[in-house]
Order: C-alpha cells, then sequence, then structure tokens
C-alpha cells in the first residue's frame, strides 16, 4: 500500500487496474482478515476516532453512522451494508475510478463495515450506465467468492458475507440514501420521510448502513495504519486524503488523490495544470452540480468540509467544476437547473413546479426575452426552494445552490442580458 | 389469456434470470426493476405484454410495474433502435461543448433528441453526467463509454455499430 496514498497509489505503482494478486501483493485484504479478529464495536470506535466523514458530500461522522447501529439486531432479521455507488452528481468521476481500477479495495472495506455492523448481507448500488466498472467489480467479487472472501464462513472465522450488486435503472434522485433504499427494494426511487432513519430503519425495513464507494474505500487503510496515521495525512482540521478532481478548460484535467485540506489553488494550478492558453478562471463549483460556485478570492482556501463551508459553499464531492471566462454564466445556470428540474422525483411542488419554473425564466434572461424585477423573482424563488424546510428531501435546495451564488457573484452577468436583451456571450 | 398464458410471454431464459435476482431478495416484488431491465436486454424495451407477464411472474398489479417503468430513464416502454446514442449534457460536459455536439450527432444520424433512425439503427437520448468529465464532451453508444468526442470522430464511431 502506498502510505500516503492509500486509495489510488497501488493503481499507479501498477500501472493499470489492479487485480486481486496485485492488491494482495501490497498489503490488501491484511485489513479484513485483522478486523474480523477484532469486536465489531472497536472497529466503530477505531473510524471513529480516525474522524473518517463521508465522502458522498455530506460529510457525516462514518464512525458516529455505523454506531447507531451498535450490537446484533435486537428483532429477528438481519441488517444491511449499501455502498452508494450512484454516482451522478454532475463533474464527479471518482468512485468510477476506484470502481474501475482498484474493486478490491471497496469489497475490503465492506467486509470491515459489514463486520463492525453485524451485516450479513451487503449491496452494491450502481449506477446502470456505469457498464465498464460493472465488469471490473463482478470480476472482482467472484474473485473473492472463489478465495473465501465472500460467502460463508470468510477467511476462515464463523462470519458470513454476501455481496451483490443492483443495477440502476437510472435518476440521479437515487444518490439520495432514502430513495436508493427505495430503488433498492425495486420501487419508485421517492426519498423517505425522515425520521426514521436508515441506521433505525432502511432497506426492507431492518437497520442499513449506507457509504459512498470512497468512504469505504479509505477503512482498510484505517484498520491497518490506525487512526493516527489517518490523521497524519490530513491538513487542518480533516483527516485522511481526499480523491480530488477537476473538469472544465484546464490543461489537464482529472483525479488526484492529495492530503485533505489541499488548497483550490494548488489542485487547479500545479495538479490540473491551470487554465489553458486563452482563458481565464471566473468561478467554480467546488464538488459537484449541486455546491454554491466559488470565485477567484476563494483559491486560497483549503478544500475541507469546515472551510468550504464557511465560505459559503460544500466540498462536496471534491471535484470541482471550472466556468472559464467564456462561460456565460447565466446559460450554464440554466444547463444545471435543467438537469435539477429533469431529475425532481416529482414528489412535493416547490421542486416538481418550482424548478421547472426556474429553468424558464432563465431560458427567457438567456434568449433576451428576460424583464425588469425577473432577478427579484429569481431571488426570490431560490429563497423560497432553496429553504431546508420547505421539500420533502434537500434536492431542491441543493439545486438552488448554484443558482443562489451566481446571482451573488455574476449579478452584473444577469443585468446585462436584461439590459442588452441579448446573451453577451453570444 | 390465462395466468401461465401471459408468463408464457417471457422465455425460459428470462424467467431463470428473473427467478434468480428474487431468490436472493426478501420480497419478490423488490426484483421489479431488475426484471424489467432483464427483459430489455432480450428485447431492446418493456412493451405492455411484457411488462403484463412480468407484473404476474412477481405478483404486483400492471399499473404498479409501470408506475416504476415509467419513472427510470434507463427502462424504455417505446421501442428503440439497435444501438442507443447518449450525449451526456450536464454541466462539465456543457463548459467542454457538449450543445455543439449534440448538434453534430444530430445532423450526423439526421434525428433529433429522442428519434430512432429509420433503419431503426440508432436512437438519440440525452444523458446526465456519464462520470467522466475528464475526457468531456462525452457520449455512451450502448455499453461503450466515448470520452473526448469532437465532431470530426462521429463518423468513424458510428461506423463501428452496424
Amino acid at each position: 500500500m502506498d502510505d500516503t496514498r492509500p486509495l489510488i497509489g497501488i493503481i499507479d505503482t501498477v500501472g493499470g487496474a489492479v487485480d486481486r494478486l496485485a492488491y494482495e501483493s501490497h498489503g490488501g485484504y491484511e485489513a479484513a482478515r485483522k478486523a474480523l479478529g477484532m469486536q465489531p464495536d472497536d472497529i466503530i470506535d477505531l473510524v471513529t476516532e480516525a474522524n473518517l466523514r463521508g465522502r458522498g458530500g455530506a460529510g457525516f461522522g462514518t464512525g458516529m453512522k455505523w454506531g447507531f447501529t451498535r450490537g446484533p439486531a435486537r428483532t429477528p432479521g438481519g441488517k444491511y451494508l449499501v455502498c452508494n455507488a450512484d454516482e451522478m452528481e454532475p463533474g464527479t468521476f471518482k468512485d468510477r475510478y476506484l470502481l474501475e481500477y482498484n474493486p478490491h479495495i471497496l469489497i475490503e472495506g465492506m467486509i470491515v463495515a459489514a463486520h463492525a455492523i453485524h451485516a450479513e448481507t451487503a449491496y452494491v448500488f450502481l449506477r446502470g450506465e456505469y457498464h465498464e466498472p460493472f465488469r471490473e467489480l463482478t470480476k472482482a467479487i467472484d474473485d473473492a467468492y472463489a478465495q473465501g472472501y465472500l460467502g460463508r464462513g470468510i477467511f476462515g472465522t464463523d462470519i458470513n458475507l454476501e455481496l451483490r450488486i443492483h443495477r440502476s435503472a437510472g435518476r440521479y434522485i437515487c444518490g439520495e440514501e432514502t430513495a436508493l433504499l427505495n430503488a433498492l427494494e425495486g420501487k419508485r426511487a421517492q426519498p423517505r420521510q425522515k425520521p426514521p432513519f436508515p441506521p433505525a430503519s432502511g432497506a426492507w425495513g431492518r437497520p442499513t448502513i449506507v457509504n459512498n464507494v470512497e468512504t469505504l474505500c479509505n477503512v482498510p487503510g484505517i484498520v491497518r495504519n490506525g487512526a493516527d496515521w489517518y490523521h497524519s495525512l490530513g491538513t487542518g482540521d480533516d483527516a485522511g486524503t481526499k480523491i480530488y478532481g477537476v473538469s472544465g478548460r484546464v490543461n489537464k484535467p482529472g483525479l488526484w488523490e492529495l492530503p485533505i485540506g489541499t488548497t483550490i489553488r494548488e489542485i487547479i494550478e500545479e495538479h490540473a495544470g491551470g487554465m489553458r492558453e486563452g482563458y481565464k478562471l471566473r468561478g467554480l463549483l467546488p464538488g459537484g452540480a449541486s455546491t454554491d460556485f466559488l470565485v477567484e478570492e476563494h483559491l486560497d482556501l483549503a478544500m475541507d468540509y469546515g472551510t468550504i463551508q464557511k465560505a459559503g459553499s460544500r466540498m462536496g464531492t471534491g471535484t470541482m467544476i471550472l466556468m472559464d471566462d467564456s462561460i456565460c454564466p447565466v446559460d450554464m445556470c440554466r444547463n444545471l437547473e435543467h438537469f435539477f428540474a429533469q431529475e425532481s422525483c416529482g414528489f412535493c411542488t416547490p421542486c416538481r413546479e418550482g424548478l421547472p419554473w426556474v429553468e424558464e425564466l432563465l431560458i427567457e434572461i438567456e434568449e433576451g426575452r428576460g424583464k425588469e424585477g425577473d432577478l427579484e423573482l429569481l431571488d426570490r424563488n431560490a429563497m423560497f426552494i432553496g429553504g431546508v424546510t420547505n421539500t420533502f428531501c434537500l434536492h431542491a435546495p441543493g439545486a438552488i445552490e448554484p443558482l443562489a451564488s451566481a446571482l451573488r457573484y455574476f449579478r452584473d452577468d444577469f443585468e446585462e442580458h436584461i439590459r442588452q436583451g441579448k446573451c453577451p456571450y453570444r | 389469456m390465462s395466468e401461465a398464458a401471459l408468463v408464457q410471454i417471457l422465455s425460459d431464459d428470462e424467467i431463470r434470470e428473473i427467478e434468480e435476482e428474487a431468490a436472493h431478495l426478501p420480497d419478490r416484488k423488490s426484483a421489479a426493476i431488475d426484471a424489467m431491465m432483464i427483459v430489455q436486454r432480450y428485447r431492446g424495451w418493456v412493451s405492455d405484454e411484457s411488462l403484463g407477464a412480468i407484473a404476474r411472474l412477481l405478483g404486483m398489479s400492471v399499473e404498479n410495474l409501470d408506475s416504476i417503468a415509467t419513472f427510470y430513464n434507463l427502462i424504455y416502454r417505446k421501442p428503440v433502435g439497435r444501438h442507443v446514442v447518449m450525449v451526456c449534457d450536464s454541466v462539465s460536459c456543457y463548459v467542454m461543448g457538449a450543445d455543439g455536439l449534440r448538434k453534430a450527432v444530430e445532423e450526423h444520424l439526421g434525428i433529433a433528441l429522442g428519434e430512432t433512425t429509420e433503419d431503426d439503427r440508432f436512437t438519440l437520448l440525452p444523458i446526465v453526467c456519464l462520470g467522466a468529465c475528464d475526457r468531456a464532451p462525452t457520449m455512451m453508444v450502448d455499453d461503450e463509454l466515448i470520452g473526448d468526442v469532437t465532431p470530426e470522430a462521429l463518423e468513424e464511431i458510428f461506423a463501428r455499430f452496424a
């Protein structure tokens, strides 16, 4: 294992996709063997002490989440572990990389997590369009079964774990963990009323832990090297590494596993090679489409949960989308709101009716038919739709984040559209 | 038609695969999405007839199953061409020229989004972020992901799908 880049360092060492033999020759599955000899509660304590936080976007403490299911199930029937591999946040491509190139680290993370929460059945909820990750993960799971790492009596212990893949049939809302559970149960993927939260009542009414791919891939390293080592990897308040990504008009778009808390500037300029010649950076969505814009003044901020939140946005998935000076902010917002309007599950009114309405208004402004007062109307809608208590789940508030922040940072652009009666970028 | 006849619309292979999924789930109805995807893999889409047969097989109402089918964008309730072309329209690809790529694809195939070519070879659909944003703009033909697509490359790409 590459001790500074425990998730994807091995991919570079091996020079491509990591199969089981390569994984094991670099210390793979040692953490699973070690964890199966530990008390489940001790694993939860270790992950809590390591301060691993959810890498899917919300940043919830993984150890704390697991802790909600402490002890064996109190009622008949099992508990479930579900890996959220429904990567569909626009601009996010990190889980695909892990699934395709290092699938065994996910399997190992799931073996440890399942033992920690007393689950004997686990599912990987995988995006339907992820064909290559499906093939690689299937191969890896079959191999793990053949080795006795999955199935009954894994690693020669009396512990069982069945691991299956559920291939999704689409829709962004499946990434919301209770919508995901409905989809896993073969139903429409509408989010559920919370509480109860999944650790109390999840898949088929059983206690269920849902963790993101990258989160689970962090677990083997923590078990192997300990919480102190994990803390030493990060900078600032957060621990561990983070897979950061950059897309947009940079010289080298891509992904890098870096100490969590690396600055935005370092990620863009050193790792992504800076902006392409002739393009200037105007703004960025730090962690996917549902995060607020950041601008020039934020470039020296650390990409960690707390710092980005203080700046008025969210680290989200950590894969940033750059808006250069050739892109019209109004049109980019139109693109974003089209996505969110389309992907609304349709259950509650502010989201189902409000988002298409916002999209329409943005089309009007972009196409030169904007009127005086339209921006105030957008402000008001952003306030109502974005109010976290106004909708059933967080889809609509997330949808509004890029728009509300664009209205602040790029207001001149919006006003210019209305004043000129056309898009100044066309 | 009798129930047995309704179910018999499905092939033995389809039924076997659906039953295999159902056997791993706490409730037969939970195999609804898997079942539709299995049938679609064999037939290209999910017809009313297939839908009725799957509903009987899993012991659920046709209406319930159709409400699930129409929720998910990867379940096709209309026939599609031999190859499904999906062009990403999400934000990273948008920044890298997805609108231009979509227009070039439409022109090349002579159809708009949601349409199928007259020879039933291609159906063109929009798709959300394909998770390959470092290779934007992207598209997918059947189960093949193609990144860094340029309009110039389209001819060669489509030629591979007869």
